[in-house]
């Protein structure tokens, strides 16, 4: 029963993540990826991501401010980031990264700047819904 | 492909492909992986993807490391699969590194799916260019990459070695790895894996011919071939309609319009049988200078391919299929039609650019057939660089075909209208006689888009003209056309037989050959299964097999079919085979590569086999020395022109 009820958890909780848009089909291609000898790929991988982000957002955040008008490396920065969380699913990320791109692209520094908010943010929020799920998943196995 | 059960044991010394000990039991599994990639993310989950495919998985995050490896050991990797954006060095850069100093296919990756990026790829060399995110089904199917490599070294080693092919060894000789550029010592070295390799990849082509039933492209083996000849001496040649020979055979899955094409191309080889006594060895005549440099070529029909593809006519599945035909796996049945780009002028194309091959450098050639790989359903406009290429290419050769081509390409019309004049203009129609522009890539040969770009890379011919048909990638085989039309060129009229003949019916030999001499094998019959009834147009596609000593050629499908002077394109159009056509007069050894349409999945060409070559070329020589100068249409269905074929 309390297997069960874990398994359910965790499938609403990973229902909710795809029909909200935080997780596009990628992040399936993960899960496929996850098998007997590898039983914790998925969660594995989402920790490599936001490990390795840190950097991105660090590296963005110093670049606007020091050299706000440096746009491509802006949008270098970001490209590799973007290519980073469209890795593992991560849609409204990516969405995001995508927008700031633009923004770079027409030397919108505002834009740049209000879009990398929202990109943490995102950022942020799907840490924290991915792990939760990925914890109750795990208990559910 | 049929894995197998075996755990992987390949040899290290020699590539994994060509060793052979078990790996062609289990190919592709076993493939060796070399993966770059700065980030960590997407480093972890392509290498899990990439175990998930029972291939060995080297991963590295800094391109000089990666290159470092690759010196190191140097036949230790099959492919490698890079990203574009990488802090110590631009993976465009990498590519180039890896093309000239080991000639390995290149695979590039990037989260910028822009056109631009995405030529940039074509244009320096990688064989293909995945979008991330990655996904598995994408890498599933990367040794095709490989395969169609070595096809091509191998053909050309082969031609080169095997004393079989008397012409092909004067032609081969001089030519392979002499007059390519991009010939280098790997090849030669490989050649002994090539030939191992061939024989594993036929084995794996045979493997895979039963495993993939599924297949849409039917693959006339020789026990169905066994079928519908009793059907057909059943009825009676003269009664023997498709519609009552399906009903004879009785085989499951098989069209109408499968025993059709069949037929078609049956009927021309018995015809070529009465006329032709002794050839013995297709390839002889077949593929003349095997060598060539088809890497040349191929980048130049990749180029076509990628033009046509671009300007519409070749919708980008074609491109796709065409590739997977050649690859032989072509899920495509051979309802594609490969609009048999004249052949001839595929050959001729691609002696040009042998020739042209040779001076230039080998990254140029890689260039081109890279380009090739890249197409995967990317409509590639074809920019003027490539043009140029294939321009360059398209002199060298006769261009009559060319300029058939090239004319067609701009008939077509779209995409880039100027590049392709540009590439009219220059192509200067040589002594083909009969350059008839019209003759061009007649028909679409392939009216699925599913060729893979690669493919379309090869041969640069287009198959299709008018119609967005897939884009046989002739170009893939440039390099080995460009050797080996150098070669070929001596035979027969060649060109003639290649040009178009009023409408291109330039029809290549079909591979089939090849495989027919490789091992005589016997699931090879590689009828060209004109599958839809392909009318198989004057483009026939052949493969050019020349790979050997075009290292670069991309492993695109080759699905060339053999040109052969006899070959009637229509049988060969639907394959969007890479066309060899070049090889017009040729012998341009056209590796008999699969023909993406032509049902023969593992038919013809299996992708493993590099056989065709000299079986190709020998039949092809053959196919020229008699019915030289009948370019039209005698479809030289491969397989019937040999002798020994047991029909």
């Amino acid at each position: 029963m309390e297997g069960n009820k874990l398994q359910r958890q965790a499938a609403c909780m990973r229902n909710a993540l795809f029909d909200q848009g935080y997780l596009d089909e990628q992040f399936i291609q993960l899960e496929d990826l996850q098998d007997e000898a590898n039983p914790n790929f998925v969660e594995e991988v989402v920790k490599l991501f936001y490990s390795d982000s840190a950097r991105f957002i660090r590296n963005i955040d110093l670049t606007l401010n020091n050299s706000p008008s440096d746009f491509v490396k802006l949008d270098n920065i970001m490209h590799q980031f973007k290519g980073s969380s469209s890795s593992i699913g991560a849609k409204k990320v990516k969405q995001r990264c995508t927008q700031f791109q633009e923004y770079c692209k027409i030397g919108n520094f505002e834009g740049c700047m209000r879009t990398f908010q929202e990109v943490k943010q995102e950022h942020a929020a799907l840490k924290k819904k991915i792990e939760s799920y990925l914890q109750v998943a795990r208990q559910a196995r | 492909m049929d894995l197998g059960v075996k755990p992987m044991s390949y040899t290290s010394s020699n590539v994994s492909l060509k060793s052979g000990d078990g790996v062609s039991d289990m190919f592709p599994a076993g493939l060796r992986v070399l993966v770059v990639d700065d980030d960590p993310t997407c480093l972890r989950i392509l290498e899990k993807m990439l175990k998930n495919c029972l291939y060995e998985v080297t991963t590295c995050n800094r391109a000089e490391l990666a290159l470092k490896f690759l010196r190191d050991n140097r036949n230790g990797y099959d492919v490698v699969i890079s990203d574009v954006h990488m802090p110590d060095m631009d993976g465009f850069k990498l590519l180039e590194h890896i093309g000239l100093e080991m000639d390995l296919p290149v695979i590039m990756m990037s989260a910028d799916d822009s056109k631009s990026v995405v030529m940039k790829g074509v244009t320096h060399g990688a064989c293909d260019y995945l979008i991330k995110p990655v996904r598995m089904e994408a890498l599933k199917n990367i040794w095709q990459h490989v395969v169609r490599k070595k096809k091509y070294e191998f053909k050309d080693k082969d031609y080169e070695q095997s004393g079989s092919v008397d012409e092909l060894d004067r032609q081969q000789k001089p030519n392979n790895n002499e007059d390519l550029d991009y010939s280098s010592s790997a090849n030669e070295g490989n050649w002994k894996n090539s030939k191992r390799r061939k024989e594993e990849e036929d084995e794996g082509d045979e493997r895979d011919d039963s495993s993939t039933l599924k297949k849409p492209r039917v693959v006339w083996s020789v026990e169905l071939h066994q079928q519908f000849v009793t059907a057909v001496n059943h009825l009676g040649i003269d009664k023997a309609v498709p519609k009552k020979i399906l009903e004879l055979m009785n085989v499951p899955g098989l069209t109408r319009e499968n025993v059709a094409s069949h037929l078609q191309k049956y009927r021309l080889y018995l015809r070529r049988l009465s006329g032709v006594q002794h050839q013995n060895g297709l390839t002889n005549s077949f593929m003349g200078p095997s060598d060539m440099p088809f890497g040349q070529m191929s980048s130049l029909n990749g180029v076509d391919f990628q033009a046509l593809a671009a300007s519409g006519q070749l919708p980008p599945q074609s491109l796709a299929t065409i590739q997977a035909a050649a690859l032989g796996r072509g899920p495509t049945k051979s309802s594609i039609p490969l609009p048999l780009v004249d052949q001839r002028n595929i050959f001729s194309f691609e002696n040009p650019k042998a020739r042209f091959v040779e001076s230039q450098s080998q990254s140029q050639t890689q260039q081109h057939i890279k380009q090739v790989n890249l197409l995967h359903g990317i409509p590639t406009n074809m920019d003027s660089k490539q043009l140029a290429s294939l321009h360059q290419s398209a002199q060298s050769f006769n261009n009559m075909n060319m300029h058939n081509h090239v004319m067609q390409m701009s008939g077509q019309g779209q995409g880039q209208p100027q590049s392709r004049s540009q590439i009219l203009n220059e192509i200067n129609v040589s002594d083909l006689p009969s350059s008839s522009s019209s003759s061009v890539i007649s028909q679409p040969v392939l009216s699925q888009a599913n060729i893979p770009t690669s493919f379309l890379g090869r041969n640069g011919i287009i198959a299709s003209l008018p119609q967005p048909s897939t884009v046989v990638d002739f170009s893939s085989q440039t390099t080995d056309f460009a050797g080996s039309n150098n070669n070929i060129n001596n035979n027969n009229n060649n060109n003639n037989s290649f040009s178009s003949k009023g409408s291109g019916e330039f029809v290549p030999s079909y591979d089939v050959f090849n495989d027919l001499y490789q091992n005589n094998r016997p699931q090879d019959w590689r009828v060209q299964n004109v599958q839809g009834g392909l009318d198989v147009s004057p483009s026939v596609l052949v493969q050019q097999r020349f790979t050997t000593s075009n290292q670069k050629s991309v492993g695109q499908n080759r699905g060339l079919s053999v040109i052969n002077n006899n070959i009637n394109k229509t049988a060969y159009s639907e394959i969007g085979q890479q066309i060899n056509s070049s090889l017009s007069d040729n012998q341009l050894r056209i590796k008999a590569e699969r023909l993406p349409d032509m049902g023969f999945q593992n038919g013809i060409f299996p992708h493993e086999q590099h056989f065709g070559q000299e079986d190709l070329m020998s039949a092809f020589l053959k196919q020229q020395q008699e019915g030289v100068g009948s370019v039209e249409n005698e479809f030289g269905f491969d397989g019937y022109h040999l002798d020994n074929l047991p029909v």
